[in-house]
């Protein structure tokens, strides 16, 4: 198999920008891959699965930096992860069964509304 | 710890794992509700997700799911991006970083309702749901 071909180039290339927006805003990296790997040939479950695969190296780099730029520490994060582990495994069984088409439609209101807030904070 | 801290984390572990934008649920929950500063709302949630994220995978690659072919290059490209998102964050500080997140939550909310409602327009259309799989050749 060979390494540097133009689609893998294409593909490091979409996910620099994927990693800029996840790096500088701490989030969004997914909701930005899953359209990216969708123009890329995948369906739309596909591409939400591929797209988590996608941020957690990404993720694991950005928190150490994180850590070692003390704006957060492992002490604050703790809390979350239990019932955020419990959904994650809920979310696993549910992407193939769930509606997408609401699931989205309402958690995009949900965006612009919290968008809007903090903008007027 | 309150309940809609474990309810905040839920829901983020939901959506995160089904790759529908589960970090903007704990960051909003962070920055609105608790005062919790930008910065650090950030991190919590990068830190937040890498249990969650390595559940999420594990199972879809137990379900041969990962296509590690594309999934692979793109991850590399996008460490480097990572830390030259990060560099850009430090320099411009929490408060604008704020103000971006915002927007970047209205644009792509926004988008998602109106290719939500185009895709439903266009399958109602041909009476069936006809999956596309185009490969582009970018």
């Amino acid at each position: 198999m060979k390494i540097f071909t133009k689609k893998n180039g294409v593909y490091a290339l979409c996910g620099t920008a994927v990693g800029f927006i996840n790096g500088m805003l701490g989030a969004g990296g997914g909701m930005l891959a899953v359209p990216i790997l969708k123009k890329c040939g995948m369906d739309q479950k596909s591409a939400h699965t591929n797209a988590v695969a996608v941020i957690l190296p990404i993720t694991i780099v950005s928190a150490v930096m994180y850590i070692l730029k003390d704006y957060v520490s492992l002490k604050d994060a703790y809390i979350y992860i239990p019932t955020g582990v419990i959904g994650s495994l809920i979310g696993t069984a549910a992407i193939r069964k769930i509606s997408a088409k609401w699931l989205s439609l309402i958690f995009s209101g949900f965006m612009i509304y919290a968008g809007i807030r903090l903008l007027i904070k | 710890m309150n309940i809609v801290a474990l309810l905040a984390g839920l829901f983020s572990g939901v959506l995160g794992a089904m790759g529908l934008g589960g970090g903007s649920v704990l960051i909003i929950y962070l920055t609105l509700l608790t005062d919790t500063k930008q910065l650090t709302a950030q991190g919590i949630n990068l830190l937040f997700f890498i249990p969650i994220a390595l559940c999420a995978v594990g199972v879809y690659a137990f379900k041969k799911q990962i296509k590690w072919a594309t999934v692979i290059p793109f991850s590399l490209g996008g460490v480097l991006g990572a830390v030259l998102g990060i560099m850009l964050t430090s320099a411009i500080g929490g408060n604008l970083t704020s103000k971006i997140f915002g927007g970047l939550l209205i644009i792509l909310g926004a988008k998602e309702i109106l290719l939500t409602l185009k895709r439903y327009l266009k399958n109602k259309k041909k009476g069936d749901i006809i999956k596309t799989n185009k490969c582009s050749k970018r």
